[in-house]
């Protein structure tokens, strides 16, 4: 019984997570090319020219989980060691999302250029065996307003 | 209140530094929206009901920061940092600092 559980877990979580993940990157591509006018800069400040522009405090978060098949496949990869794709796909999605998050919040307060974008990465629930394995990324930074 | 992540509020000119001045927060999650995330594991994707407590937290220690520097009299935050930390299994903390300044 708990071995066909266990078993329809997987693969709902493989179904579901593959279409849910596909339609996800799907959409950041969509939004990544609506937004490319906001520019985003990892360099500390603004160039001279910039400097007397209004500025404006942008943000954006999201937490993410992964399905119960790649979590599975995770901890299989961690027997042998090396890249765990199953998390490198999680994050590279939280962290897009993030960012366009953040991208969205400075076009709608008319901001054209985010200037020193932090990324931090955190877990609210980590550690425990059988605990979500999700993640939170929150990206910020300094919108300036042309 | 404006308040930047860099050193210096673009098109204004600083006066006077005031000081550190920091906001934090610790919040637990919800024992039925924990459910339904749990049950949103199976299948991955934005757990929403974090994504919000995260937010709402983070603008929580934002105003404390926020009401701090007001009540020394400044117009501003510089150098804004935030920084996340779970305290124990299913908290997190939420801490936000920054230099309180006045502007010209």
């Amino acid at each position: 019984m708990d071995l066909i559980i266990f078993l329809s877990l997987v693969v709902v979580g493989y179904v579901a997570g593959s279409i849910a993940e596909k339609r996800h990157f799907a959409s950041i591509r969509k939004r990544e090319a609506e937004l490319k006018n906001v520019l985003t800069f990892s360099a500390r400040m603004p160039p001279p020219r910039d400097m007397n522009r209004d500025s404006v405090f942008v943000q954006g978060n999201v937490v993410i989980s992964v399905d119960y098949f790649k979590r599975l496949s995770a901890g299989l990869r961690s027997l042998l060691g090396g890249r765990v794709g199953a998390y490198e796909s999680l994050v590279d999605r939280a962290r897009r999302e993030a960012v366009l998050r953040m991208k969205q919040s400075a076009q709608d307060q008319g901001a054209t250029h985010i200037f020193n974008v932090k990324l931090e990465t955190s877990s609210i629930a980590k550690g425990n065996r059988g605990q979500i394995g999700s993640v939170e990324i929150f990206a910020y930074g300094t919108g300036l307003i042309p | 209140m404006i308040i930047s992540n860099i050193e210096i509020i673009p098109g204004k000119r600083i006066h006077k530094h005031l000081g550190m001045v920091q906001g934090n927060t610790v919040r637990a999650k919800h024992v039925g929206k924990d459910l339904l995330a749990g049950l949103k594991n199976i299948v991955g994707g934005e757990l929403t009901a974090y994504t919000e407590l995260l937010n709402e937290a983070r603008e929580e220690a934002t105003d404390r920061m926020i009401q701090q520097a007001e009540a020394i009299g400044a117009n501003a935050v510089v150098n804004v940092r935030y920084s996340t930390s779970s305290v124990a299994a299913g908290a997190a903390e939420l801490f936000v600092y920054g230099t309180a300044v006045v502007l010209e």
